[in-house]
């Protein structure tokens, strides 16, 4: 064993991490984030332990819309990761294509990808579970754009961390969602958080999503208020994500980086 | 189409990366671009194609400036190629033609590819993907996508790095009969001198961001009293380290 040459090889990843806040952020966070998701999660079931009557058909609709916002957030960066990976980026922004097109076509795109991954999770889950997503009747057709609209969202702001930082923004493309899975209250009520990060938590369409989603689910009660909320919310979101996308890639192009992505 | 660039600057905080260069390339014409990595080619490359917001002065392609209002009109009529991008590896070759041929908005793109495809003799694995190609292949792949919407200007970056000498050569006699046969104004970087002397009406050296030499190649090379552009090259490359 040369230690010398296990030294530097080991050197050659610490140099990387060193170099790189989104690695060093990446090592953090994810046991971050176990932690608050779960120790919600145990909290609520610790205190309400006979809340659901049906808790497997609540926890299934919750993660299969949860999967679902978070297949067009993923969809929509992988599309943009694609580019990159291949050192397609320079031909792609040389191209007589405005952003907005960009952002349309990845928009559209991305739904077909969520799709794909969607129907055959929903269709599986009721011989399998008795759990059908279908149940949630005709709000389910909102709260599926309103998280499409958030996925995207989440995209587009991972997509212009990309543009503006490079490749190695690419662990928070995949990282994003899981921020959000304890704020956005997706397994438990909102009542279960701590007060100040209800506050923060209600800032999110999450929260008002899959509020609605177990108000219909366990009381068959539709909150029109709720849903439209929860979509007005996601928009705001959107078009905050379409000016950092454009800011973004007017910072890109002051620093030069477009040229050399992926390189 | 006209290229004038008018003192072009870019900084990158407190590097400057050009410094006021200027030069311009007439209608029909080939101008090389030349001097030792790092000297701000590429750079300079990326503001004419507008990738890159420069610092200060201005670029004109035929007499419109290339600010963003404008950056779509000027990038239909133009492209560009370059060994160190690619491609959509997973698509095939048939498939990246076709769709760079529609964001091109190219009119009679089954007739415009049948074109490349002869022209540059893609037949043989027009089917196969971008990503298993050699190097050769690949590069008439990127040449064929560079020319696919008739640019009437082209900015071509080392087009025949890691090319064995028949490919090269190839390369550089399409191009020549390529523009031969269409209004085409070419910026073309390169480190092969040879291939300068061949192609290029005239040439601009910049060193450290900056011009130190333009003209054409027999004027460069008598006024520095080489026998060779490839001397003249190492000449003036060299020049501020022997200062040093």
């Amino acid at each position: 064993m040369n230690w010398s040459k296990i030294y530097a090889l080991s050197l050659r990843h610490i140099y990387l991490i060193k170099g790189s806040f989104p690695r060093i952020l990446d090592l953090i966070y994810w046991p971050t984030i176990q932690i608050f998701l779960w120790g919600f999660i145990s909290k609520f079931f610790t205190l309400n332990s006979s809340f659901y009557e049906n808790t497997i058909g609540i926890i299934l609709s919750a993660a299969i819309l949860y999967d679902f916002l978070f297949r067009s957030s993923i969809s929509y960066n992988m599309m943009f990761l694609e580019e990159i990976w291949s050192r397609n980026f320079t031909n792609l922004f040389i191209a007589p294509i405005k952003i907005s097109e960009i952002i349309v076509a990845l928009t559209f795109t991305a739904i077909f990808r969520t799709l794909i991954g969607l129907i055959p999770a929903s269709l599986i889950a009721i011989p399998l579970f008795g759990v059908s997503i279908f149940k949630i009747g005709f709000p389910l057709i909102f709260l599926l754009t309103t998280l499409y609209i958030f996925g995207v969202t989440l995209g587009l702001l991972v997509t212009s961390g990309l543009v503006r930082f490079g490749p190695s923004f690419e662990n928070i493309a995949w990282a994003s969602l899981f921020f959000l899975a304890p704020l956005g209250c997706i397994y438990y009520p909102i009542e279960i958080l701590p007060y100040w990060l209800q506050i923060i938590a209600k800032l999110l369409p999450l929260v008002h999503i899959f509020e609605e989603m177990r108000n219909i689910l366990i009381y068959d009660i539709i909150d029109i208020y709720q849903i439209l909320k929860a979509t007005l919310i996601s928009f705001v979101y959107f078009i905050l994500g379409i000016i950092v996308f454009y800011r973004s890639y007017d910072g890109a192009k002051e620093r030069g980086t477009l040229i050399n992505m992926g390189e | 189409m006209k290229l004038e660039i008018i003192k072009l600057v870019k900084k990158f905080n407190s590097t400057v990366a050009v410094n006021n260069i200027s030069f311009k390339i007439e209608k029909n014409k080939t101008l090389g671009l030349l001097g030792p990595n790092g000297c701000g080619k590429t750079t300079s490359i990326g503001m004419m194609l507008g990738l890159i917001t420069p610092t200060s002065g201005e670029i004109f392609i035929d007499e419109i400036s290339l600010e963003p209002k404008n950056r779509i009109k000027l990038l239909s009529k133009m492209n560009f190629a370059s060994p160190y991008i690619e491609l959509p590896k997973k698509l095939t070759v048939k498939q990246n033609l076709e769709i760079y041929a529609r964001l091109y908005s190219v009119k009679n793109i089954s007739e415009r590819i049948s074109e490349m495809i002869e022209d540059l003799n893609l037949k043989n694995f027009l089917n196969k993907k971008t990503g298993e190609l050699s190097s050769g292949q690949k590069n008439r792949v990127s040449l064929a996508k560079s020319l696919i919407n008739k640019p009437r200007l082209l900015f071509l970056d080392e087009p025949t790095a890691s090319l064995d000498p028949d490919i090269g050569d190839f390369v550089r006699e399409y191009l020549e009969n390529y523009k031969n046969n269409n209004e085409l104004t070419i910026l073309l970087a390169s480190h092969n001198m040879k291939e300068v002397e061949r192609l290029c009406d005239s040439i601009v050296m910049m060193k450290k961001g900056e011009i130190v030499d333009k003209g054409t190649c027999s004027e460069i090379v008598t006024k520095h009293g080489r026998k060779n552009l490839e001397d003249t090259f190492l000449k003036i490359a060299r020049s501020k380290n022997e200062l040093e």
